[in-house]
């Protein structure tokens, strides 16, 4: 059961668990002393009184004679209201008081006052006898003078200190608890840091820790960065190995283009050019493929460690319309650019790659004759580019997924496409701590794609 | 108040029968041990069977208001009261009388019982608002405050001012024995429980008491067992002076005789406060019915007016000298070697006529 508590919760229930044994221990040993000093009091009073009676013995014509002072039973009132029993023995002949009140087993010898506690008239009570020898008739009398007094006070005196007691003590209890809670949390935090730090990164971010941790926390983040290192010479090795093969792919395919090319051109049947347009078309959209690939692992690899160079997006937006150009072109299609002044800190491969990818998707969905928008913003420390095509759109379905890797929309027939072009542009966006938004239009009915970045 | 008699016959010349009296109640007590001397008695019936018995020191007519205002709340309770002396109340409780509260003027002999074991312990709210001096532990209640003081004929001063300090009193006495001799009354220590308190107290806080003692011996003082009797006979002209009185009781006959040529004095010196105390008894049975008349009488007690009521509130204890002190000192002089001790030397200051008499 425990085993499976927060560590936050096991410290403050073994901290509470603590000061709650603390705080009955204290009630105890207040209340403890509380009573014994009380009763020392109790005592020290009855041990004067009787001494005070005792002090009126004396001896009158060969007769113990003696007056009980006022004083002896006016000190036992003053200190509580118990009841007061007393008894004067000489001898054995009982010359005053409540003849059956038991005196302390052990009598009292010399000067030394006898104590004991016992019952008397159905109620607990604490008796004193203090001893005198008189001479009275044929020789020395002892007489022994014995005064009681229930334990009522003594019981009220201690019960009374020993609830403040409890009452303290639970104070210090629910003091204690807080501070348990405070203790246990405040122990926790480097933990807490630490897992937040491990958290706020970014999916590709595998940099090994660096941050400060207590020692005991040390061997973990040793452990995770040996994790992390693995981790990404792993990724590492893949994508070297992607690009390798998307580069092999690509340079052989650029040969096939060139040879089909020129086959066309020589080619004599109807049929045999069909073949080879069909054959040109399919190196096109592998070779394309096989750049995305690249472009992919060139983002993958460049997010690692970051280029931070100043970038205006105007100029970035040109020279990315610029490329596209051609291809625009052949269908017709327009890029109209509105551009405020709009600055980012970043890698400039990595965005014009991504804008490369979201305009290339545009021109791509995009029917013929028509025009592509791109407006740049910059306001309240943020950048927007904004991509609008004349397009049909995003389709109906959940936007977040299209930007998974290989995952293509849902209305997209006819069209041919890798489903890497806005994975790619998502990555290099998350990379720069932007992201990309994906929309359809408000009127038209086409896509909208936003880049959305920090302003420099 | 008119503080119940020990035995009609000690109204006066006490000395003479003292004995007899004193002889015949021992033998009482010794053959009936729970029954007690009763003075008066009446039932006061309710509507069921069920019966509050009250033994109590004052008088039947003192204390009907109280027990007719109790039954206008509990109808259904019938009422026995009983009055006997304060001594004889607490040699019954004490030996067993079966009695559902007791009340009584003297102090020492109620705390007596209660330290002793007779009482029973009693919480309500109207007790947690008496103040502390009015009662001791939940076993004992204070309900009344009631002054000692000393009741004069004018004529016995002639012309005069009424003395204010003992002092004075001395004075007053020694310098005119011949209207003072067998004129004084005071109580007889050796049968009232109360006059045995007023005197025992008054000897602990001021040295004239002894002085005054001597003088008033010396004046063949009447002795009394009871403030009513004293106050009657000033009243009829039999004595000039009584000496320590229950106020209250003095002013009300007072006021009841309409009577111009009596002052009430009190001593500036000194001045006993008495606290009327109620018990329930270990013996009680009817403990509920003891209980809410005990919570009424407290709840008369505590009222602020004076009222209509013969008895005086509590609202006086706080006045003056302040009460006597409920507490287990009250004992000290019930001790039987201290009380053959005091009676001795007040035999001595108060009896010398009748010993120098053959």
């Amino acid at each position: 059961m425990i085993a499976r508590l927060s560590i936050g919760h096991r410290l403050t229930v073994l901290l509470a668990g603590v000061a709650a044994l603390l705080s009955l221990l204290s009630w105890w040993m207040v209340s403890e002393l509380a009573r014994q000093a009380a009763a020392r009091s109790q005592d020290n009073v009855l041990a004067a009184s009787a001494t005070t009676i005792a002090e009126t013995i004396r001896s009158e014509q060969g007769e113990v004679r003696l007056e009980l002072p006022y004083s002896a039973l006016s000190m036992l009132g003053a200190i509580s209201e118990d009841r007061v029993f007393y008894k004067v023995v000489a001898g054995e002949r009982v010359l005053t008081g409540y003849e059956d009140l038991p005196v302390p087993t052990d009598g009292p010898a010399g000067a030394r006052v006898a104590f004991e506690t016992g019952q008397y008239s159905g109620e607990a009570i604490r008796m004193a006898s203090v001893r005198r020898t008189v001479l009275a008739g044929a020789g020395p009398v002892p007489v022994v003078v014995t005064v009681a007094q229930t334990l009522s006070g003594v019981d009220a005196v201690s019960g009374q200190l020993s609830r403040l007691a409890a009452a303290l003590s639970l104070a210090f209890f629910v003091v204690a608890v807080g501070l348990s809670v405070f203790a246990a949390r405040a122990s926790l935090r480097p933990l807490n840091a630490f897992a937040q730090a491990v958290s706020r990164r970014g999916p590709t971010d595998l940099r090994p820790l660096r941050r400060d941790a207590p020692p005991e926390l040390a061997p973990l983040r040793g452990a995770l960065n040996r994790l992390m290192e693995r981790l990404g010479q792993s990724i590492r090795r893949s994508e070297d190995f992607i690009a390798e093969a998307a580069h092999r792919v690509r340079t052989p395919l650029a040969t096939v283009r060139t040879q089909a090319e020129i086959a066309l051109r020589s080619a004599e049947s109807e049929e045999a050019r069909q073949r080879l347009r069909r054959i040109i078309r399919a190196v096109d959209e592998s070779s394309r493929s096989a750049g995305q690939l690249l472009d992919h692992a060139t983002v993958a690899y460049r997010a690692e460690d970051l280029a931070r160079d100043r970038i205006d997006l105007g100029e970035l937006v040109a020279q990315a319309a610029a490329a596209l150009e051609p291809t625009a072109t052949m269908k017709d299609i327009a890029f109209r650019i509105r551009a405020m002044p709009a600055c980012v800190v970043g890698d400039a491969v990595l965005l014009e790659s991504a804008l490369g990818n979201v305009l290339d998707n545009a021109v791509k969905y995009s029917p013929d004759e028509t025009n592509v928008y791109i407006t740049v913003t910059a306001e309240e420390g943020v950048a927007r580019i904004t991509v609008t095509d004349e397009g049909p759109g995003l389709g109906d379905g959940p936007t977040e997924t299209l930007t998974e890797r290989f995952r293509r929309g849902g209305n997209i027939e006819g069209v041919v496409g890798s489903g890497l072009g806005l994975t790619i542009a998502a990555d290099v966006l998350a990379a720069h701590g932007g992201r990309l938004d994906l929309r359809n239009a408000d009127e038209g009915g086409g896509a909208c794609v936003t880049l959305v970045l920090p302003a420099a | 108040m008119r503080d119940a008699c020990l035995a009609g016959g000690l109204k006066r010349g006490l000395r003479r029968g003292l004995t007899v009296g004193l002889g015949l109640c021992l033998s009482v007590w010794a053959t009936l041990a729970a029954a007690l001397e009763v003075e008066d008695r009446r039932i006061f019936p309710g509507t069921t069977d069920r019966t509050l018995s009250i033994v109590s020191t004052a008088d039947l007519e003192v204390f009907e208001p109280y027990i007719l205002r109790f039954q206008q709340r509990r109808p259904d309770l019938t009422v026995d009261y009983t009055v006997a002396s304060s001594v004889e109340l607490y040699r019954g409780i004490r030996d067993g009388a079966e009695f559902d509260l007791a009340i009584s003027s003297a102090m020492d002999l109620q705390l007596k019982l209660a330290n002793d074991g007779h009482a029973q312990s009693h919480r309500s709210d109207r007790t947690d608002a008496l103040p502390d001096w009015a009662r001791w532990r939940d076993l004992i209640f204070a309900f009344t405050a009631e002054p000692a003081v000393v009741v004069l004929s004018s004529r016995a001063l002639d012309g005069a001012p009424p003395p204010a300090t003992r002092q004075e009193l001395i004075t007053l006495l020694r310098d005119n024995p011949e209207r003072f001799r067998n004129a004084i009354g005071t109580y007889d220590v050796r049968d009232s429980g109360l006059g045995f308190l007023f005197a025992t107290q008054e000897a602990r806080s001021t040295d004239a008491y002894w002085r005054l003692s001597e003088v008033m011996g010396r004046l063949a003082p009447e002795l009394y067992c009871c403030s009513g009797q004293m106050v009657d006979d000033v009243i009829s002209g039999r004595l000039s002076l009584a000496y320590n009185v229950l106020g209250s009781y003095a002013a009300d006959r007072m006021a009841q005789e309409g009577r111009a040529d009596i002052q009430i004095v009190q001593m500036q010196d000194f001045a006993n406060l008495m606290l009327r105390t109620a018990i329930i008894p270990a013996t009680a049975r009817e403990t509920g019915a003891a209980r809410a008349m005990l919570d009424m009488l407290l709840e008369l007690g505590m009222r602020e007016a004076d009222g209509a009521w013969p008895l005086p509130p509590l609202s006086q204890g706080t006045a003056g000298f302040g009460p006597i002190r409920l507490g287990p000192a009250l004992m000290v002089y019930l001790d039987p070697l201290n009380r053959r001790a005091f009676l001795a030397e007040w035999e001595n200051a108060l009896e010398q006529e009748a010993a120098q008499a053959p």
